[in-house]
């Protein structure tokens, strides 16, 4: 197991000296060498990107009075760096079959305001259509959708528990293709109290779906309360390496902490394990009155919120 | 009456068999199993094309997103398990990760039914074919015998989209033809007659053939239409058979809610009403038995069809 940040609670705790140095060391060398002012700006501009997307997440919420603000906002940096740093994706040649390309499924489909504007960002479809979010006859479904039609989505999702499962399969398509790309997922912590993610936990340690990169949205919380109070997950990392998944802990709010959890789960090419970064985050991180509480799980902000809440987040791309 | 019983086989391995062939013909085919790969009789297929096979353990949900995925990525999967555990256990993987997105995905259920037999109720499903055919975007298949189950699953294998297969565990008669094309949604008329049309679908068209038999014998003449494809319904054949001979039975193995009888009631009561009768089973759970002592039991056999004939000519 890997923690790639600096948390207080490690149990490993000279493995993760060892990585906590090396990271150090890195960062340190960022600002000698040339190639790491490019990684300095890259870190700076997907941060700006971010600050973009939670803008559009806050927005779209709001205009559509419903929707789920709270873990858009904690997968935010998470799939900000991953659509734009990470993932061999081509949104103007994007097929259903993801042939050639990496592939990435959203479990947790209530994050779909998050997954939109990415989407849209990214160049998927137009950004204007962000407008349309849970509107009649739109393509930008409450949760995603395929029948819509909407281009980068390959699988539904909303009904939770399944989307590890469904990842496992396109993997396992990839290997049976000789395609030598990654199936990345991203599935929630509440949605971890599924039997399904277990099974499918199983199936891929078994099957040895090294080309599966899951993430976790670590946020603790769920509609109800915390996922401690609930159905708590005890110790998550540790459950998931008894599983035979390789392990990263990493801190979901620092892309470099992102970029090297993703640089970690994807230089392992001996590894036979699948992937799980459980992704440390906070549920509505990036405005004050959101962060780190169930009650903005699936609740729209008022205009009154919205506009306290967007004074909190630079415009950095032009809002949609 | 041309139909003869080449002898007993049950459909379940003319699914296998139908699967050992597109193994061969169709690269795109996978297989997978939640530890039941027996009984769906894919042993030649895993034997031939081991890197094509998933056993999953008996994790069903999880089989049916695996399923999904490897539709998406362009192959074409046949999930095998009893129809009890690809159907009620996983109706939301179903409904959510296969239906929905119209995914490419083929659920192949044995043992469907109460003709499992000794097992009881726990595994016989006389509820699925209702299940299956509400969700939106899903073919729904019930073939008769060994002959016509192979060729349904060679046929499938070249639709795209979801299809659910509905087989059956017993050696029971195989009458249609070897060499039979199976056409998706295109019923078959197997018997002409105008004094009543007898809607069969599965193990019920043998018992159907049976019953014209005998009647036939006593000068009543019967037509018989084999409803392989449930949904989509084949409407202009039901509805000319109806507008003929006036009345109809509709013969299965199944639940009356959600089942075929309920399907042609509605198509019929809303083109063309005339009675009908139903040989199917009304709102209870099966039980443990052997299939013939349970299909009579239950009223699944050629002397209630042969009844419920006598009963609805007589309601014209």
């Amino acid at each position: 197991m890997i923690y790639m940040c600096y948390y207080a609670k490690i149990p490993d705790i000279i493995h993760a000296a060892k990585i906590k140095i090396s990271i150090g060391l890195l960062l340190k060398s960022h600002y000698l060498s040339g190639s790491s002012i490019t990684i300095m700006a890259n870190t700076q501009k997907l941060e700006e990107i971010a600050s973009q997307v939670r803008r559009d997440i806050v927005r779209m919420v709001t205009d559509a009075a419903s929707g789920h603000p709270g873990g858009s906002m904690s997968s935010t940096d998470i799939l900000t760096t991953l659509f734009f740093n990470k993932m061999d994706c081509d949104p103007i040649n994007w097929t259903k079959t993801g042939k050639g390309k990496d592939m990435f499924f959203l479990s947790a489909g209530h994050m779909s305001p998050l997954y939109y504007s990415i989407l849209a960002r990214k160049g998927y479809f137009p950004i204007s259509e962000l407008s349309t979010f849970r509107k009649i006859g739109s393509r930008l479904q409450g949760h995603p959708s395929i029948e819509a039609g909407l281009p980068g989505i390959h699988q539904a999702a909303g009904s939770l528990g399944q989307g590890l499962s469904v990842a496992a399969g396109a993997a396992l398509s990839k290997k049976l293709n000789k395609d030598n790309h990654n199936v990345y997922v991203l599935i929630g912590d509440g949605e971890s109290e599924e039997g399904q993610i277990w099974e499918a936990a199983m199936f891929a340690a078994q099957k040895k779906i090294n080309n599966l990169i899951a993430m976790t949205d670590w946020n603790g919380q769920q509609i109800d309360g915390p996922t401690s109070e609930i159905s708590s997950l005890g110790d998550l990392p540790g459950k998931w390496e008894k599983f035979g998944w390789d392990v990263t802990v990493a801190d979901g709010h620092n892309i470099q902490s992102i970029l090297d959890s993703f640089e970690n789960a994807t230089t392992k090419s001996n590894n036979d394990k699948p992937k799980m970064i459980l992704f440390k985050t906070q549920m509505g991180q990036g405005v004050d009155f959101m962060v780190g509480t169930n009650k903005w799980h699936g609740k729209a902000p008022s205009k009154e919120q919205c506009a306290d809440a967007l004074s909190q987040l630079k415009e950095t791309l032009g809002d949609y | 009456m041309k139909f003869e019983n080449n002898g007993n086989k049950d459909t379940r391995s003319g699914f296998g068999a139908g699967l050992t062939e597109l193994g061969r013909t169709n690269s795109k085919v996978c297989a997978l199993c939640a530890d039941l790969s027996g009984s769906l009789k894919m042993q030649d297929f895993i034997k031939e094309n081991p890197e094509r096979f998933y056993q999953c353990g008996i994790a069903e949900a999880n089989m049916v997103g695996v399923a999904s995925g490897l539709a998406i990525g362009g192959k074409i999967p046949f999930v095998g398990s009893f129809a009890n555990f690809v159907t009620a256990r996983v109706y939301d993987q179903l409904r959510q990760s296969v239906a929905y997105g119209k995914t490419n995905v083929k659920i192949c259920a044995s043992h469907a039914g109460i003709s499992l037999g000794e097992d009881g109720a726990t595994h016989q499903t006389m509820e699925d074919i209702g299940l299956m055919r509400m969700l939106p975007n899903f073919t729904v298949i019930n073939p008769c015998d060994y002959n016509q189950t192979k060729a349904a699953t060679i046929a499938i294998a070249e639709y795209d989209g979801p299809v659910y297969l509905r087989f059956g565990r017993p050696k029971v008669a195989n009458f249609t033809p070897v060499d039979q094309k199976f056409e998706i949604g295109k019923a078959l008329k197997l018997i002409e007659g105008d004094k009543v049309s007898i809607f069969a679908t599965g193990h019920l068209v043998w018992e159907a053939i049976e019953a014209c038999k005998t009647l036939e014998k006593k000068g009543i003449s019967c037509e018989l239409i084999d409803i392989h494809t449930i949904k989509p319904l084949d409407e202009k054949t039901v509805l000319e058979s109806v507008k003929k001979t006036k009345c109809a039975v509709v013969a299965e193995e199944h639940l009356i809610a959600g089942g075929l009888g309920e399907l042609i009631s509605g198509l019929v009561a809303r083109n063309h009403p005339v009675p009908i009768e139903f040989i199917s089973v009304n709102d209870r759970f099966g039980q443990s038995g052997t299939p013939v002592e349970l299909m009579k039991t239950y009223g699944l056999d050629a002397a209630h069809i042969i009844e419920a004939v006598k009963k609805v000519i007589k309601r014209k």
